[in-house]
């Protein structure tokens, strides 16, 4: 039987070994003399081969190949599968590029480096630890998944079961690390050398960061960061970024023609824009077709005031499209039920009724299919859509856009300036309304959405802001009243819809923005921070200036409103509603909370007329560069 | 009403003359109804849920306050809503007196100030 303990101990670290390493590590002679003695029993300690060792550790050279892929930070919960790694980012990289955010959990890491990469457009890398680490991360790589966001996941595992230690190393090392999660990552790999190590991180890195974006996964093997590097030839190949996938010329042709024929086509912009270039993008596609724009509010897609912006009065995921004849879908979600509606949670049996005209054309363009897995299900119902193009929207715009041109003629050009004034017309008859809302609960208490969403534009409107909350909480108020207009503006939801994504992804948002000093934005759902609260302490100790202020509801409000429909529709009554869906007896207080992890906290506030004051005190911290927290007693919605 | 009934034969008219009444009985009951209680069981039972403490609406229920629904078509929407997130709400749940009083406390709030004249819905 080979001996693996003592494959990689070459002669000259024996040598070396023998005169100055034997007392210090006189623990390890017992492995050593175990795998020399016919007798375990009989054995007794002799001096070790197995010496420290200063040379470089191979996890040295992991973070020369991180550094090359230029990764600003590693966001981590420390873990003992990684420590070689760890030591090695901290000290021989000097914890810069990348430096270690310490976190408190790995769905906090994971979902720390979601908001990141939304805001910079590139992936941070997160360290887990074997079983347990990447289980906790697991939820939150889903989110990443769903929401087409990429992460590079270090995940520590000690494969060889020769250098498991004791019994916590066998709960924690597994077989195939990455299978865990390989249903829902875009490509993984565990690497046996660190050269194949090197190869592997540069060609996860491109595969990441080609559309669809995706998480994805290298296994950092225990062994290999932390036996001397005794490869030759070590080198870190050249990253070579994939040019988006487009979609087919013929079939954006196509497109086109349908698009300048309709009487009324409509665009729906779901996940989009993944670069600046998208936004700019739709707007020229926009103005040119003179076609109204629904954006479902997963990117910054579109600015929120332009006259062709659909601004949503409900839920905009789901906007109507009872008057369009073509529907262009644009990376949008769940295509299926835009054009469909289904028989309510408060009937029985299931009932499916199209909710666009009959004739209407559906065109989709999206690379959602380049990553079509079998398992989770997030691709959504079939679609007959009349036109599917395969291919990055973003990247195919520019050739739609110019088709589109090309089939436009003077007169056509008329009668679309015409459906265009009309549109915004419409539009700003929805702005109007959506104003005569905000007004209906204005001095009410608990505090409405709208009234917290409109003191927060008066105090950020002059500033150079970002948003980086899901505004599906309160009631998509911040789009109907606020005027989003940069890529960083709005970063959109949680992709999977698993909650405890909020507070971490707000704190990798904020992180990301702090370079550029932008003043950052949390309306932070009080449910979703109760998850992994250690995040406000990550930000505290890590100085990253994020405006959090608490939609505090006192409830799992979306699962309080199910179990109310239930016991309704099954006449049992809905005084119960409240047991497992609710806060109270006793309500949380968030400003303690905030304190207890080292930021400024302010709260509970319920009078409307209290809020402006406690939000300028609250900016002038973040200012300073720090975390503050606002809990703001509202309405469910 | 008289339209209505013009062109109806007598089969038709027995319903219109039962609305009538009901109408009748409802707006009674719509002035008696009883905004503290009202006000409790818009707690008690979860309407604030969807529509909002001040009944405002949301992305989940529509504006209730200050409705113009006649209490009748409130009633009926509340016993039998139409498909979609509305549960429904039976007599076993809430009694008409009940439901009367939440129409009361709904009717109650008073007019939202018009927009001119909130500045930051201005901005």
């Amino acid at each position: 039987m080979p001996d693996s303990t003592k494959s990689n101990v070459d002669r000259r670290r024996f040598l070396r070994g023998a005169v100055t390493g034997a007392a210090a590590f006189a623990a390890q002679a017992t492995t050593a003399s175990a795998q020399q003695s016919a007798s375990p029993a009989a054995e007794k300690p002799v001096v070790s081969a197995l010496t420290p060792a200063f040379e470089r550790p191979g996890s040295d050279f992991m973070v020369d190949v991180i550094k090359s892929l230029d990764i600003e930070y590693c966001a981590a919960n420390p873990g003992t599968s990684f420590r070689g790694l760890h030591e090695s980012v901290i000290n021989y990289g000097g914890n810069k590029a990348p430096e270690f955010l310490t976190c408190l959990h790995e769905e906090s890491s994971v979902a720390l480096a979601h908001g990141y990469a939304k805001i910079e457009g590139k992936p941070m890398m997160i360290m887990a630890h074997g079983t347990v680490g990447l289980q906790h991360a697991s939820m939150a790589i889903y989110n990443a998944y769903c929401d087409r966001v990429p992460l590079i996941v270090m995940l520590g595992n000690i494969l060889d079961i020769n250098y498991r230690r004791g019994s916590a190393d066998w709960y924690h090392s597994v077989q195939d690390a990455a299978a865990m999660v390989r249903d829902y990552v875009k490509w993984d790999d565990t690497p046996v050398t660190l050269s194949h190590f090197a190869e592997s991180t540069v060609r996860a890195y491109s595969i990441a960061m080609t559309p669809p974006f995706e998480p994805v996964v290298i296994v950092a093997d225990g062994v290999l960061q932390e036996e001397p590097i005794n490869e030759k030839n070590l080198r870190i190949p050249k990253l070579v970024m994939s040019a988006p996938p487009q979609g087919d010329s013929g079939a954006v042709a196509e497109a086109a023609k349908l698009l300048v024929n309709a009487e009324n086509p409509v665009i729906v912009a779901g996940r989009l824009a993944r670069t600046p270039r998208g936004i700019e993008l739709l707007t020229e596609l926009a103005d040119t077709l003179q076609a109204r724009v629904h954006d479902q509010r997963l990117r910054m897609n579109f600015p929120s005031r332009h006259p062709l912006h659909a601004v949503p009065l409900g839920d905009p995921i789901t906007p109507s499209l009872a008057d369009a004849d073509v529907v262009l879908g644009l990376e949008a979600q769940e295509l299926w039920t835009l054009t469909h509606k289904m028989t309510g949670l408060n009937t029985y049996g299931m009932e499916v009724t199209p909710t666009v005209k009959p004739g209407t054309k559906l065109i989709q363009i999206s690379a959602i299919e380049l990553n079509h897995k079998s398992n989770y299900q997030d691709f959504g119902r079939y679609v007959e859509v009349d036109l599917n193009i395969t291919g990055d929207a973003e990247a195919t715009l520019p050739e739609l856009i110019d088709a589109v041109k090309r089939l436009i003629t003077p007169d056509r050009k008329r009668a679309l300036e015409q459906r265009g004034a009309k549109i915004a017309d419409a539009n700003q008859k929805l702005r109007d309304r959506n104003r005569e809302l905000a007004a209906v609960a204005w001095d009410a208490s608990p505090i409405s959405t709208a009234r917290l969403a409109a003191e927060v534009w008066a105090q950020i409107r002059n500033e150079d802001w970002s948003l980086v909350s899901n505004d599906r909480y309160p009631s998509y108020w911040c789009t109907r009243l606020w005027d989003f207009t940069k890529p960083y503006h709005y970063i959109g939801a949680q992709g999977g819809a698993g909650i405890g994504y909020g507070a971490p992804a707000a704190v990798g948002a904020a992180l990301a923005n702090r370079k550029h000093g932008r003043l950052t934005v949390n309306i932070q759902p009080d449910g979703d921070l109760n998850y992994a609260p250690g995040v406000l302490w990550t930000s505290a100790h890590h100085k990253i200036p994020l405006l959090n202020i608490v939609h505090n509801n006192r409830a799992y409000h979306q699962e309080r409103m199910y179990i109310q429909m239930m016991a309704a529709k099954r006449d049992r009554g809905i005084e119960n509603a409240d047991i497992g869906t609710t806060f109270k007896d006793p309500f949380i207080n968030y400003s303690m909370m905030a304190k207890t992890y080292g930021i400024y906290g302010e709260g509970p506030i319920s009078d409307p007329k209290d809020l402006a004051p406690a939000l300028r005190r609250a900016i002038e911290v973040v200012k300073k560069g720090e975390p503050a927290l606002l809990d703001v007693i509202t309405q469910p919605r | 009403m008289k339209l209505l009934l013009g062109s109806a034969g007598r089969r038709n008219r027995l319903p219109h003359i039962a609305c009538v009444f009901l109408l009748a009985a409802a707006t009674l009951l719509a002035q008696t109804g009883n905004t503290d209680n009202g006000k409790r069981l818009f707690l008690r039972n979860g309407c604030y849920q969807c529509h909002g403490y001040a009944a405002q609406g949301g992305l989940n229920g529509p504006r209730l306050a200050q409705t113009k629904l006649p209490l009748i078509a409130f009633t009926a929407i509340l016993r039998n809503p139409p498909p979609g997130g509305m549960p429904p709400f039976r007599a076993k749940v809430m009694s008409d007196q009940e439901v009367a009083d939440v129409y009361a406390y709904i009717k109650s709030f008073p007019e939202p100030r018009p927009v001119k004249d909130i500045p930051l819905l201005n901005q």
